[in-house]
């Protein structure tokens, strides 16, 4: 690695040496290594790549390069053979010599190892796939490409060419102008105008100078995942949005950065402090960055695994070291936040798009996206989204699109459809925050507007598919629950009222609903919205809210006919064999932990219904899908 | 935890009650749980009340309190989990080691912890034992995977 660069011109000359010397490679094996992968086995594939090539004398020739999050995690462990983008999938350490002899040095394709569609199409390039294909990847462009653990990967591809574009060269003021104009919207939740947040920081009051500038990487959404993927897989883009910021908001003052990621993003933690130690020896972080007479610095902040810890005062009160309980809103956290400073606090893939913007002009990012910013920066939603396409679709993994995509052509363009030729019933957007919406909402294009306007939102970007084997009300009862637990329990409305709404559903879930419960469940809950401080409380009805709009008679029939058509609710379901498909194989009757099944080898069994506790486990185990549930 | 090693933490922290949570973090993360003497012991260094570090340590799931099992076993029970049946796995946790989520069994063979995604939700549901990640879980393969656990 080179030293520190003392001014924009340095950063130049060392990015046209690294392009000389890189040419000479021609071949590169990009292994996805994001959590998912790992969690496949894809650190193995690493070092088992490293050393056939090393055995094969190709080292020359040939890159082992690891990456972070491809997105398409769910067909784990990938493999990227560069530059003909051939896509494996699914690959094992017993596939590497056979990747390296036929693909590598035989040019041939091994079609065992190519994602194949539910029609049963065989794609070889990785832009081919409509996984891919019908996406537009702006924000996770590179993270098929770099090796996260390299600056010079990041330099390469033209990383911290944005900074040194704004950095001592246009005025902060200008820069905080840019990014109003672009009509950049906050991507942890709320889609407020990052602009104008970055105008009000700059311009409150501050005699000492010390702004904080903060990333949000709590990631509170359980089932999204895409701020742990730009993390792992190219957290100097983060980084550099942040530095940007610094200059925008703070300079001259003495801005100070602040990264809080939850704690269960081991490898995220991992990546990023190896990522700001090496942009510190370039002294793209430090004193005088480039020259340009801004001093700043990021310190990483780990969570504790609390959701509210997400919400801005929270997070700023866990960092001082209190407990995560949000304040009320009536003083800015922009004029008087972290230690009573003027802060900034902006999510993972806000910060992301801040070096595009720069790079590629408000013109061209304001050509994407839906509406008019122009003259308001509330007037559209501007640039990509990711989305954690997620739960009972085909394809699961990280969508970007841009911003005004319809729900169909996510879950069914990109997404494949739902699995098993089961029927779509809702996808659940917006988190716990967030509600349901039902199949003749599928053509609503997604942005910040249209998906309030349903009575969902966009949170952060969880995009849970639910097919007519999940229940609505055991969907909000998740919610619910997850909620109440999460409270921080300061405002009562929000830590009893929660509390009580969960019972609720879970006498409805237990078959005991009497009339008059769904009445109550409304009424609590406008209760719980308008009483409570922070957007917890005021958000945490949206499950319920939704789900009682569109699927009310889902309710109805757990409440009254005592049914959940979905067979998920235990007390309202029973399992049967079908005698026709069992075999008799006696499998279900060893597995099953109450002894209920019986029945000789090589004939029908049957379920003693007294003793069944409907944990499932016979469907499970049944390899002739003879059990089913009623 | 010893007192010299207990003091190296909070001086590698500064000694700053602004770190206490980093701090509550390093001792977990050697001692497996929080012991009562150290807190107590860490309330003294640090010079705040024992009850803000308590009001730390029950706030954020992370922590226990209690010695945990030499095996962890985490069911994730985040959204993208639980609808692809996660709260399944849970029960049959609960029930083959005869504990609760959150509880260890009484020989200390295994701690059954949950957890709010993981950010490997394409995998899911997920079960995490000992660190190591098993994506697309069900009852079948849980039994298998703790199967081995059993025996010991
Ligand atoms: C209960 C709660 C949890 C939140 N969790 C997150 C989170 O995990 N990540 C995030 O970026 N924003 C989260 N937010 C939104 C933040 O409060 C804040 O609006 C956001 O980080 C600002 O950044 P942005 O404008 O770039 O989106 C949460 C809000 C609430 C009320
Ligand atoms: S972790 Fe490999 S594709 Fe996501
Ligand atoms: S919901 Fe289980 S890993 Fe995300």
């Amino acid at each position: 690695m080179a030293k520190a660069f003392a001014n924009s011109a340095d950063l130049k000359a060392y990015r046209q040496q690294l392009l000389k010397t890189r040419r000479t490679e021609t071949k590169t094996i990009s292994i996805c290594a994001g959590t998912g992968c790992c969690a496949s086995g894809a650190l193995k594939l690493v070092d088992g790549f490293h050393r056939a090539v090393r055995e094969r004398g190709l080292e020359r020739e040939v890159t082992v390069r690891q990456t972070g999050c491809h997105g398409f995690c769910e067909r784990g462990p990938l493999v990227v053979l560069h530059p003909e983008l051939t896509l494996y999938q699914r690959v094992k350490g017993a596939d590497i010599a056979e990747i390296i002899e036929r693909t590598i040095q035989g040019g041939e394709v091994v079609e065992r190892l190519l994602y194949q569609d539910a029609a049963g199409h065989r794609f070889v390039r990785e832009d081919e796939l409509p996984f891919y294909k019908n996406q537009m990847r702006l924000i996770l462009a590179q993270n098929g490409h770099i090796d996260p653990t390299s600056i010079d990967d990041y330099l390469a591809v033209g990383g911290y060419q944005a900074l040194a574009k704004v950095l001592g060269k246009s005025k902060p003021e200008k820069v905080c102008e840019t990014i109003r104009k672009s009509g950049l919207r906050g991507r942890g939740g709320g889609g407020f105008p990052a602009g104008v947040k970055w105008e009000s920081c700059r311009a409150a009051p501050c005699p000492d100078g010390v702004r904080y500038i903060i990333c949000n990487a709590d990631e509170g959404d359980p089932g999204a995942f895409m701020d742990r993927s730009i993390m792992e897989g190219n957290p100097h883009s983060v980084i550099e949005g942040m530095i940007i910021g610094a200059w925008a908001i703070g300079f001259p003052g003495r801005p100070q950065g602040y990264v809080y990621i939850r704690n269960e993003y081991p490898l995220a933690v991992e990546r990023l402090g190896i990522a700001l130690e090496q942009a510190r020896r370039l002294g793209l972080l430090g004193k005088n960055i480039l020259g340009s007479g801004l001093d700043f610095d990021i310190k990483i902040n780990k969570g504790g695994g609390a959701f509210v810890c997400g919400e801005s005062t929270a997070l700023m009160a866990s960092i001082e070291g209190f407990v995560g309980e949000p304040r009320a809103k009536h003083i800015h956290t922009v004029e008087s936040g972290l230690w009573d400073k003027p802060t900034n606090l902006n999510n993972v893939e806000t910060w992301a798009n801040v070096p595009l913007i720069i790079d590629k002009g408000v013109k061209w990012y304001t050509g994407i996206g839906t509406g008019d910013v122009s003259r308001d920066p509330w007037g559209g939603s501007k640039g990509t989204k990711i989305f954690a396409l997620v739960g009972k679709v085909q394809n699961t993994g990280l969508v970007e699109v841009p911003m005004g995509t319809s729900l169909r052509r996510i879950i069914y363009d990109i997404g494949g459809g739902i699995p098993g030729g089961k029927k779509f019933k809702a996808v659940q957007t917006g988190g716990p925050s967030g509600g349901c919406l039902p199949a003749d909402k599928l053509d609503l294009p997604v942005d910040f507007d249209a998906l309030t306007a349903a009575g969902s939102m966009m949170g952060s970007g969880g995009m849970i598919v639910m097919d007519e084997s999940t229940c609505m009300v055991d969907v909000a009862r998740y919610f619910t629950h997850f909620l109440a637990d999460e409270s921080c329990g300061k405002c009562v409305s929000c830590r009893e009222g929660l509390r009580q709404l969960g019972r609720i559903l879970d006498r409805i879930c237990a078959g005991e609903g009497r009339p008059g419960d769904l009445e109550l469940l409304e009424s609590l809950g406008r209760t719980i919205r308008s009483a409570s401080l922070c957007a917890l409380g005021q958000t945490a009805t949206n499950p319920l809210d939704s789900t009682l709009r569109y699927f009310r008679e889902e309710y109805r029939e757990h409440v009254e006919d005592k049914k959940c058509r979905a067979g998920v609710c235990r007390a309202l379901i029973s399992f049967r064999i079908l005698a026709d498909k069992c075999t008799g194989c006696m499998i279900c009757a060893k597995k099953c932990p109450e002894q209920a099944i019986s029945g000789e080898k090589k004939k029908p069994h049957v379920i003693d219904q007294s003793k069944c506790i409907r944990c499932g486990i016979c469907r499970d185990v049944c390899k002739f899908d003879a059990v089913v549930v009623e | 935890m010893e007192s010299k090693r207990l003091q190296e933490i909070v001086a590698d922290h500064g000694k700053d009650p602004a770190q206490l949570l980093a701090i509550l973090q390093d001792i977990q993360q050697e001692e497996n749980y929080l012991p009562k003497e150290t807190l107590k012991e860490l309330a003294r260094e640090l010079g705040v009340p024992l009850a803000r570090i308590y009001s730390l340590a029950t706030f954020f799931s992370s922590f226990s309190l209690e010695p945990r099992g030499k095996h962890i076993c985490t069911v994730c029970l985040g959204t993208a989990c639980h609808v692809r049946g996660a709260p399944r796995l849970v029960d049959q946790v609960e029930r083959d080691f005869a504990i609760k989520a959150g509880e260890t069994t009484a020989d200390r063979q295994l701690t059954l912890e949950t957890v709010n995604c993981v950010g490997a939700c394409a995998l899911g549901p997920l079960v995490i034992l000992d660190g190591e990640y098993h994506g697309n879980m069900n009852t079948a393969k849980l039994g298998r995977v703790l199967g081995s656990l059993k025996k010991e």
